[in-house]
């Protein structure tokens, strides 16, 4: 089967300036993309230019098999949720959610079914004659939804959908949107510059940087095998820690060295058993550092360290050290016995290490 | 001790403010008086016999009140050859201001739009032309008007004065509507977009409606330039097609012998009143807040 969603060598120049390089997606029906990055890399412009409300400058897009670079949004089969919801202000909401069916001429039997079955879906049967300025950010949300719902469009893209309401309901309506790409088994494209967003909903995340698509993957493989050290650092809370280090050639595999500030170096045994240049970076994810035992890694090895800062999280307790210079942060049990100031043994897993090319940034092993 | 004259300090300080606020008040009033000093001279005088007039004081209450002023003003007052009142003049008026109101506004409101929503390469420079259209004096743009109206074969026609006082409203109303249309949202149109909708229908569906506030205020606007205009009037028009302005000039400075006082004010109030019942019914549809809460929470 076709892919819904194929974009080949797309670029998206304003003026002599780059927006976009070169980006190639492809996606299948009923996969969840999410493009994920920092702001300004040029997620919402990529969105803008699947909707065909911007037009590009290189490359081609094809939605449902069907070449659609040069298409109006109208005839895209697509229906978007802006972040800032975009309500017509003076219409009720029921005719916006049925504005897109009546400006295409579907009778009007038809529009009251559908309107009923998305109203029923999304819990907003009682707010149907309210005007948008008489909701809340979590019923205008809904609403919005339910405009993009009604058109059972091929394709759903999402604008940071989330980014307007407060913590606890954007976890709330998170978990909302997850469910209903369970039941409809739509497929969508979501844009989030927010991590744990793009890995809870995710099939298939894009990570982007400065208009460059930086990784593409399922959410384990961007979080276990990260491509660069950006993308490494920008996907988990807290972030990877990513530790300068030296590899020495010893028999078969290497020695990792990292400087400590006692002065004699930590040294770890690489079980890759690729061949590493003589500077590396290490990124160990915070959990992958435990207190020994707490974890059967495959290959814990364990080290003596100084402890900075114990920070409680309830669940959880970081705890911070101080390695090649950097700040290392170590997830541990909420009932360790580690006290700022004294010494704590850590074990590595070294089976879960990424190296990189402190030069390049990009992946070693 | 030290509440006693912290109070003292406090009610001290609340007499200076009650007497500072009765003197604005006193101030505000004797504005007042002076602003309407000469409307209540206009009313009186067209209320008075010629005869009250004369023998009378100009300020002073109309001993007798009589509507023989109105009447003339109306219906038979001279103006030059002509003695019809302003009862023409006046439709004249109503026929060039009210289609040229109507034509200039929704052409501002489109022309806004486009430049607000609908970003074209040039965009900025043809609104700042559009801006530049505002500040040409009228004295200028008279010789070459009258040349194209000719060339148009509209010259001295009520048509011909629709189409000047429309072009030359054009920059504001198109200022007026673009100012309000950049404050709204550019993701609106893109829902409209992907919904379906085309240029005109969101315009019609979803900017028009938005829009009552600056409408109420292009049209006050529009409808006080264009009512109140003397100079393309008496410009442009031929017998038969004056404007009001033009023939109160004419009841005023063309009477021989006489000076019919009360007739004067009576036309010139006349003249005034459509103005000013724009400003009273139009005032109470100044709607604030219309859109507020449409976007964000």
């Amino acid at each position: 089967m076709a892919p819904i969603l194929e974009i080949q060598g797309l670029y998206k120049n304003y003026g002599s300036t780059e927006i976009l390089k070169d980006i190639n997606v492809s996606i299948d029906a009923g996969d969840f993309l999410v493009l994920v990055g920092p702001s300004g890399c040029g997620k919402s412009t990529l969105l803008n230019c699947i909707a065909g409300l911007e037009p590009i400058s290189g490359g081609t897009l094809s939605i449902g098999g069907q070449d659609m670079t040069h298409v109006s949004p109208k005839d895209r089969d697509i229906a978007m949720v802006f972040q800032s919801y975009a309500l017509y202000p003076t219409m009720s909401v029921a005719k916006n959610i049925t504005f897109g069916m009546k400006v295409r001429g579907v009778d009007q039997q038809t529009q009251d079914a559908k309107l009923k079955k998305v109203a029923e879906q999304l819990q907003i049967d009682q707010l149907l004659h309210r005007r948008p300025g008489q909701l809340s950010g979590g019923q205008r949300q809904r609403v919005a939804m339910g405009r993009a719902l009604v058109r059972d469009p091929k394709l759903f893209l999402f604008d940071e959908p989330l980014s307007n309401l407060d913590a606890k309901l954007r976890v709330e309506m998170r978990t909302e949107i997850k469910a209903l790409h369970q039941n409809l088994g739509a497929t969508m494209v979501y844009v989030t510059h927010d991590q744990i967003e793009a890995m809870t909903l995710a099939t298939k995340i894009v990570v982007m940087k400065g208009g460059v698509v930086q990784q593409i993957g399922t959410p384990a493989e961007i979080y276990n095998r990260p491509a660069n050290m950006f993308v490494a650092d920008f996907m988990g809370s807290p972030a990877m820690n990513l530790i300068p280090a030296k590899a020495v050639k010893n028999g078969s595999g290497n020695t990792i060295e990292i400087e400590d500030k006692t002065g004699k170096p930590i040294v770890l045994k690489d079980t890759s058993g690729r061949d590493l240049p003589n500077n590396v970076v290490i990124g160990v994810r915070p959990e992958d550092i435990s207190e020994p035992g707490a974890r059967n890694g495959k290959a814990q090895q364990e080290a003596d360290f100084l402890v900075d800062i114990v920070e409680p999280a309830g669940a959880d307790t970081y705890v911070v050290t101080s390695l090649g210079g950097r700040q290392v942060t170590a997830r541990l049990h909420a009932e360790t016995t580690a006290q700022p100031g004294q010494h704590q043994t850590l074990a590595f897993d070294m089976a879960k290490v990424s190296y990189f090319d402190p030069d390049t940034g990009l992946r070693l092993n | 001790m030290t509440d006693a004259v912290y109070s003292e300090a406090r009610s001290q300080g609340q007499i200076t403010r009650l007497v500072l606020r009765w003197l604005l008040y006193l101030l505000l009033f004797v504005f007042a008086l002076f602003y309407l000093a000469p409307l209540f001279v206009m009313v009186t005088t067209s209320l008075k016999s010629l005869e009250e007039i004369r023998t009378g004081d100009l300020i002073s209450l109309p001993r007798q009140v009589t509507f023989d002023a109105w009447r003339t003003a109306w219906a038979s007052a001279c103006t030059g050859i002509q003695c019809e009142g302003v009862r023409p003049y006046f439709w004249n008026s109503v026929l060039i201001a009210v289609p040229a109101v109507l034509i200039s506004t929704l052409l501002g409101a489109i022309n806004g739009y486009v430049v607000a929503q609908w970003r074209f390469p040039g965009a900025n420079i043809f609104f700042a032309l559009m801006l530049f259209g505002c500040f040409i004096p009228f004295q200028v743009v008279l010789l070459p008007m009258a040349r194209m109206l000719g060339l148009m074969g509209i010259a001295g026609t009520i048509p011909g004065l629709i189409f000047v006082h429309v072009i030359y409203g054009l920059g504001f109303t198109t200022l007026f509507f673009r100012n309000y249309y950049v404050t709204i949202p550019a993701e609106l149109t893109k829902a409209a977009k992907v919904d379906g909708a085309g240029f005109f229908r969101i315009f019609w569906s979803i900017f028009l409606p938005l829009s009552l506030p600056i409408i109420v205020v292009t049209v006050i606007w529009q409808f006080t330039q264009i009512w109140n205009d003397f100079l393309f009037g008496v410009s442009f028009s031929q017998a038969g097609t004056q404007p009001i302005t033009v023939a109160l000039n004419n009841i005023v400075n063309s009477t021989t012998g006489v000076k019919e006082y009360n007739v004067d004010m009576a036309a010139a109030i006349i003249a005034g009143l459509p103005t000013l019942l724009v400003y009273v019914v139009a005032g109470k549809y100044f709607i604030r807040g219309l859109t507020a809460g449409s976007v964000k929470g």
